[in-house]
């Protein structure tokens, strides 16, 4: 703009005048910048087999966004990286074992079901990744939850079959999964690192924690959806956590296992699936914290973050709504 | 129906099917078509029990629809309908006990079934007895149609098995049999016949009723 005012100084254009140089591109190929560590760190961890999974999400993505836009004869928009992300955060989601179809149908569900026929990037009412996995946890119960340990050797080609840390939880309690890994300062250690069962992308929390301090950084996320989230998980894992009654539970084990900081960093924040307001923001984040705890604890899955941000995206709009600030000026209508 | 021009026979057949159908144009009773279609046998026969019903109320509807009274004939077709879904009901229960134990609970249902009740309402009580029957016999072979089109989906995806016969090897998606994947099936579909309509008919439906 300011350069095509120095070119005609009179001329008259409708706002905004002042533009920034970032686009949905930059921001998306920051996203994927920022998963990198801590997807490198699953190759570590989880071996070939990572890098298997990771690159038949992200190849089957990034050609059914093609093939679908090619079809309908729309704009080809794979370069902005949108699906490249969608891939990266659906293989991320996965467990390293699932045989090769999960990855792909996986994806054209995410891709083309959830954002194509919704009309593309930006009217999408559900986080893509997350439906895709959704759709493969309910089709693929079996598959979707054998988890294999993490074997640190990028040459082991056979992985061991175990639970994951919230299943432990779940299934045995506290005390098994701290006899698991040794003792508490272990099990703690060993979750903030990475090295325990669990989906590819969710388990090194530090990296994660470092991509997202970065989008943090370059403001491509706020903290409003985070930390209202993870601390909402905390307080009521504290409050409901424990066996031998109220405020007796173990918060830093729920904050630190299962997908919860993928989650809360990098999906709950999806900027068209989440409310616009800050306000509303913080309301989406109370309610996926809550709904996460109430499945953590409650439901029949030994993790819930998935589906308590789909929840959540079904609610955003109407947060939307009734956190809207008031016009300037407008007169209030009275209640009835 | 509007009444501005006169509709022949095959006309209004022909608008239950493409110009109003219940499910993808119309998108009403959207429950048994998510909760009985898991399998292409309970959608056939829900299918012909709704076209039994919707036929016979049409028929009734019409013939009677000097004598009800408009302020009363809420109740009046509702114990029509409730009366022809009995007989169905009890016929099911006597000759056909396989069926009837899977989705008896959504034969007694039909008695609320959105789309009887608004061809009773719309169509029947203003329309001739020949006009109301084929309107009732379109609209039932419509929702028919409709139900096998989804079950046949949902069984050759859920379960790999057309009618109870195995086609498909290999894992099936579990999910389609679930009433998540009704709601997707009956979602691409609408999605589907909307398209067609729009490439091929302009978007004026395909009888150019709607």
């Amino acid at each position: 703009m300011a350069v095509e005012q120095k070119r005609h100084p009179l001329i008259v254009s409708v706002s905004p005048h002042v533009r920034d140089r970032e686009t949905v591109g930059r921001i998306m190929w920051s996203v994927n910048l920022s998963l990198m560590p801590a997807l490198i760190a699953s190759f570590y961890y989880f071996g070939p087999r990572a890098v298997f999974v990771t690159a038949l999400c992200i190849i089957s993505s990034v050609l059914s966004e093609y093939l679908f836009q090619k079809a309908l004869k729309r704009q080809i928009t794979i370069s902005d990286g949108s699906a490249f992300l969608t891939g990266l955060l659906l293989g991320m989601n996965l467990p390293p074992s699932v045989p090769f179809y999960i990855p792909i149908v996986g994806s054209v569900v995410a891709v083309v079901i959830t954002k194509q026929l919704f009309g593309g990037l930006g009217y999408n009412i559900f986080n893509p990744a997350l439906i895709g996995r959704a759709f493969l946890l309910i089709t693929w119960p079996r598959a979707m939850t054998t988890w294999s340990a993490p074997t640190a050797q990028f040459t082991a080609l056979d992985a061991k079959t175990t639970a994951t840390p919230l299943g432990i939880l779940k299934e045995e309690g506290i005390n098994k999964l701290i006899e698991e890994f040794g003792s508490k300062g272990d099990l703690y250690i060993n979750l903030l690192f990475g090295n325990r069962a669990g989906s590819l992308g969710e388990t090194s929390v530090i990296l994660l924690l470092i991509g997202a301090a970065y989008l943090l950084y370059k403001r491509y996320i706020t903290w409003h959806i985070p930390i209202s989230f993870l601390s909402t998980v905390a307080i009521l894992a504290w409050v409901f956590g424990g066996k031998e009654g109220l405020f007796t539970g173990d918060p830093l084990i729920h904050l630190l296992s299962g997908g919860l900081i993928l989650g809360a960093f990098f999906m709950a924040t999806d900027y068209v699936t989440c409310p616009t307001i800050r306000k509303g923001q913080i309301i989406f984040g109370i309610g996926c914290g809550a709904i996460t705890m109430l499945i953590r604890l409650k439901g029949g899955f030994p993790e819930g973050v998935m589906f308590a941000i789909l929840l959540m995206n079904c609610f955003a709009p109407l947060i939307d709504r009734n956190v809207k600030p008031e016009l300037f000026g407008a007169v209030k209508e009275k209640k009835r | 129906m509007s009444l501005i021009r006169e509709k022949g026979n095959w006309e209004i057949f022909k608008n239950g099917i493409f110009g109003e159908n219940t499910i993808f144009r119309m998108a009403i009773s959207l429950c048994p078509s998510i909760a009985v279609t898991n399998s292409l046998k309970n959608g056939i026969t829900l299918g012909l029990a709704v076209v039994f019903v919707q036929v016979m109320v049409n028929v009734t509807v019409s013939a009677l629809r000097k004598f009800i009274h408009p302020k009363i004939r809420i109740p009046i077709f509702m114990f029509i309908i409730a009366g022809y879904v009995s007989i169905i009901d009890m016929v099911m229960a006597a000759y056909a006990r396989e069926a009837y134990r899977e989705i008896g609970l959504y034969i007694q249902i039909i008695v609320a079934f959105a789309s009887i009740f608004a061809r009773a309402e719309v169509f029947a009580s203003k329309n001739r007895l020949d006009k109301s029957f084929f309107d009732g016999l379109g609209m039932g072979i419509g929702f028919l149609l409709a139900m096998i089109i989804i079950s046949f989906f949902r069984e050759l995806l859920g379960k790999g098995t057309l009618y109870g016969l195995k086609i498909v090897a290999g894992k099936p998606l579990l999910i389609m049999i679930l009433p998540a994947g009704g709601f997707l099936a009956v979602g691409l579909l609408m999605g589907f016949f909307n398209w067609i309509d729009i490439r091929f008919y302009g978007g004026k439906g395909a009888s150019g009723a709607a």
